[in-house]
């Protein structure tokens, strides 16, 4: 086969990793039916999401090459675009699921003539060797399985090929939305098991390179630390058929060099862009920007209860009152995204986010101050990740001239994002900083779970509250519907405005720009780019 | 003969005396690596794992071994040439230095010609006409291209000859979009396109080229003029120069043959250290081309704290370093007529 004639038998091409696509000369304007270029700024680093040291871009393989057992629906957005919706649960690789009375036993039917791309059929035990590995192999995949509540392979049976039953030790909302999020993959045991060793039983070197699927897309190419290209799988059953036959993902770290090339045309996509560019770009003829607020999740300033004035809630009150909203919303977020400021001083609905009470009022934010015993105010770091510098850092400058106004002189600390983990989130040691903690499972109590609890990774502010660690724990597992649930939540978000450690600045966008060529972008709470969705207009 | 087998005595103890250099450096390397903040285990088991995961991670970093243990193990593997395990790209460190050196080297070595091509007849003409307007450009250019930041230049020229006027491909890394890398031999993709026979690929490969190579070109003309230019004003004010005139010989011959021959010492020593110096610093300007070179793998991986990414960029860089000298001390012996006349 030549180059030039591999174009036309492309859909007909089977292609592994060492078969390359040898396309020789196809401008991406002229392959707009067929091949769409999107970039990022960030570089895969595996090609299985499962291993540990996997990094956040990596998981778009995860969500574009393998299936699991369910999925989410669509909803369209205020605004017309579109998101996945968490409140549908819908098919994927199973046809049908039965949950019993009690609600610890899910029954998952597979598909009848869902396939792996080898050709092999997607059964039952794939379906246990694949979440087995998940609970299994620790790290990242692990814990996310255990917000599910699926700790260990005895929770998954196999009844027959196309049938496969998990149990629960107990009944919990967030069991199924908990399958469908990018890692419960379902991958082709056979061949997995082909290659593993005594020393890798999950054959984790394998599949780091080599994904072994049944999803919409496989990986025709991966040249570590420059592209990747999609190739569709036509016989893919777990959804609509996805609108382009190649997508090319192409790492381009500079962020100036992506602006340049989406607002060219150059390329379709240009996934997570800043906001200032989100803001600019919308106004350009030719591109088209989809901002998203981003479920679950506040971009917030904190107070450590460790730090010794932080531990009077008035002085925590005081800083609420003394921060500069609207200017951060401005100059940080470039009002990209849903203000968290300025709501009623009562909870009377339970959306999350909402809006806290507070404002900018440096009078009351004073009283406050004197009420405490701290009129003279006193020195604190401010700290935030320098990963997040394009919005933390004007937000620090503002909450800086904020806090001079009552005393509270800072000085700003950048941490660099390697280290921010293990000083912010494990050892919790920054007495003020700027946090961006999101869930991907989109329940209040799941966020309060997360930053409210003594101990847990993004409460790096120590807060510790017996009634709130009891309505988390009630709540966690607990059906929408149940009659204690909304009153529940209703007492987290007061105890949470009331007693704010986490200050709420707003909510932010996920931002992404696209060229005039390209339809059906869907917003997803992982934050990758879903490319099945993508179609060429 | 007894001349060739005692340059290559001479070229082997130099090679012998690296060792200890290359040794040291190892050893600091290791050390540094190991001090500094941040814990990768931490930030490679991800963002939402547990005190359990973290330390599995780490075992099998091998942190969790005392320091002798680690640099035992690491040098173990090192003999067997194995360079561990770069985790922020999740490959292996020798795979990546294999893939990303020859990038970055074409774009220095790119550059390095094009700066040299144009420095030296700039800062040589400069030196033979002082104070007209080839000086004066001579003297704009270099202060340009010290003063200008490469990331700026990169831009600026991405700007003008990408954004606006459409003559640069666009600028995504090596090769356009749908073009295939030919297969790799030397990993330069100018000559493996020259060695497949495949002008296509090789036109656009230059063409990716262009931007970056001018870019890094601006920066590194500086030194190279400015060092040609004082050099060859000296060497036309020594008095060899101007026994050489009074002797009669022709003022070409003079300026060829005598001047610039002995000024082209300074120059390549000149060179030497811009190349060396350039091949990492030229991250910014792989950043900005998305250009999959060495100088952004090391940043990234110093950013995380990947050890195995650090030490074997570290390494390779002094092997590069340890050949570079050598190969400028037998330029050396080629150019200098006094160490000529001695051989």
């Amino acid at each position: 086969m030549n180059r030039r004639n591999f174009l036309k038998g492309a859909t007909s091409l089977t292609v592994g990793a060492s078969l390359l696509p040898l396309f020789k000369s196809l401008p991406a304007a002229a392959a707009n039916n067929e091949t769409a270029v999107v970039v990022i700024g960030g570089t895969i680093n595996s090609l299985d999401i499962h291993r540990s040291g996997t990094n956040r871009d990596s998981y778009q393989v995860a969500i574009n090459c393998y299936d699991r057992l369910v999925s989410f629906g669509t909803k369209q957005m205020p605004d017309g675009s579109l998101s996945y919706d968490y409140d549908n649960v819908q098919p994927e690789l199973a046809e049908s699921w039965e949950i019993s009375e009690d609600g610890t036993e899910m029954l998952f039917t597979i598909k009848e003539g869902a396939t792996f791309w080898d050709g092999k059929p997607v059964t039952a035990h794939d379906v246990k060797w694949s979440l087995d590995r998940a609970v299994s192999l620790g790290g990242f995949p692990t814990v996310q399985m255990k917000a599910g509540r699926l700790v260990s392979p005895d929770q998954f049976q196999v009844v027959d090929d196309r049938t496969f039953r998990i149990t629960l030790p107990f009944a919990s909302k967030l069991a199924l939305p908990d399958l469908a999020t990018p890692i419960p993959i379902v991958i082709n045991s056979e061949v997995a098991k082909a290659h593993a060793t005594p020393d890798d039983p999950w054959a984790t070197e394998y599949l780091h390179r080599n994904p072994a699927g049944s999803g919409a897309y496989k990986v025709a190419r991966w040249d570590a630390g420059q592209q990747l290209v999609y190739e569709r799988n036509d016989n893919w059953s777990g959804g609509r058929v996805p609108g382009f036959q190649r997508v090319i993902l192409r790492e381009v770290p500079a962020q100036s060099t992506r602006r340049a090339l989406i607002e060219r045309g150059s390329v379709h996509a240009s996934v997570n862009i800043p906001n200032k560019d989100a803001k600019e770009l919308a106004s350009k003829p030719g591109v088209k920007v989809v901002s998203t607020p981003i479920e679950n999740c506040i971009y917030s300033l904190c107070t450590n209860v460790d730090f010794e004035p932080f531990k009077d809630k008035r002085v925590r009150q005081a800083i609420a009152w003394a921060i500069p909203y609207q200017k951060i919303f401005e100059q940080a977020a470039y009002e990209q995204g849903i203000p968290m400021w300025g709501g009623t001083s009562t909870v009377d609905n339970i959306q999350w986010p909402q809006k806290s009470p507070y404002n900018q009022n440096i009078e009351k934010a004073r009283a406050l101050m004197a009420e405490a015993g701290y009129a003279d105010g006193f020195e604190v770091p401010l700290s935030f990740n320098l990963s997040h510098a394009d919005w933390a850092e004007p937000a620090a400058l503002q909450i800086q001239q904020g806090l001079a106004e009552i005393g509270i002189r800072t000085t700003i600390e950048k941490i660099p994002g390697a280290n921010w983990r293990t000083i912010a989130l494990v050892e919790k040691k920054l007495p003020l900083h700027l946090e961006n903690f999101g869930g991907w499972l989109n329940t209040p109590d799941y966020y309060f779970f997360w930053a409210y609890i003594k101990g847990n990774l993004f409460n790096s502010y120590n807060y510790d509250n017996p009634e709130m660690a009891k309505l988390v724990e009630d709540t966690l597992d607990m059906a929408v519907d149940h009659p204690d649930y909304a009153p529940n939540v209703t007492r987290m978000i007061e105890l949470a405005f009331d007693e704010i450690p986490r200050i709420p600045l707003w909510q932010p966008t996920l931002n992404v720009a696209f060229n005039d060529k390209v339809e059906g972008y869907e917003y997803w709470f992982h934050r990758q780019m879903d490319i099945r969705a993508l179609k060429p207009v | 003969m007894t001349a060739a087998l005692e340059k290559l005595r001479k070229v082997a103890l130099r090679l012998l005396q690296a060792v200890p250099t290359v040794f040291g450096i190892l050893v600091v390397c290791f050390l540094l690596t190991r001090a500094l903040p941040g814990d990768p285990a931490a930030y490679f088991a991800g963002d939402m794992a547990d005190a359990e995961s973290i330390e599995e991670v780490r075992r099998t970093m091998g942190l969790d071994q005392s320091l002798p243990m680690q640099f035992v193990s690491y040098l173990k593997d090192l003999a067997q040439g194995n360079l561990g395990m770069a985790i922020s790209t999740g490959q292996p460190v020798t795979a990546e230095l294999a893939n990303r050196l020859p990038a970055s080297l074409e774009l220095t070595l790119g550059a390095l010609v094009l700066s040299f091509l144009i420095a030296v007849p700039l800062g040589v003409l400069a030196a033979t006409r002082p104070n007209t307007w080839i000086d004066h450009l001579c003297r704009f250019l270099v202060t340009a291209g010290v003063s200008l930041p490469t990331f700026f230049t990169g831009l600026a020229l991405m700007y003008v000859f990408y954004y606006l006027l459409d003559w640069a491909p666009a600028p995504m890394g090596r090769l356009d979009l749908m073009f295939l890398p030919p297969e790799p031999i030397t990993g330069f993709l100018t000559i493996d396109a020259i060695i497949a026979g495949d002008w296509e690929v090789l036109r656009a490969a230059l063409a990716q080229l262009a931007l970056p190579t001018i870019t890094l070109a601006l920066f590194t003309l500086a030194p190279i003029a400015r060092m040609t230019r004082a050099a060859m004003l000296q060497a036309i004010a020594s008095e060899f120069v101007r026994t050489a005139r009074a002797a009669g010989l022709s003022g070409r011959r003079v300026l060829v043959t005598y001047a610039f021959r002995n000024a082209l010492l300074p120059v390549v020593t000149t060179l030497g250290m811009v190349f060396s110096f350039v091949l990492g610093a030229n991250v910014l300007v792989e950043k900005v081309f998305a250009w999959p070179g060495i100088g952004s793998f090391a940043v990234e991986a110093l950013v995380v704290s990947d050890y195995a990414a650090v030490q074997g960029f570290v390494l390779s860089m002094a092997l590069l370093f340890v050949a570079l000298n050598l190969l400028i001390d037998v330029i050396y012996t080629l150019i200098d007529p006094r160490v000529g006349e001695e051989a």
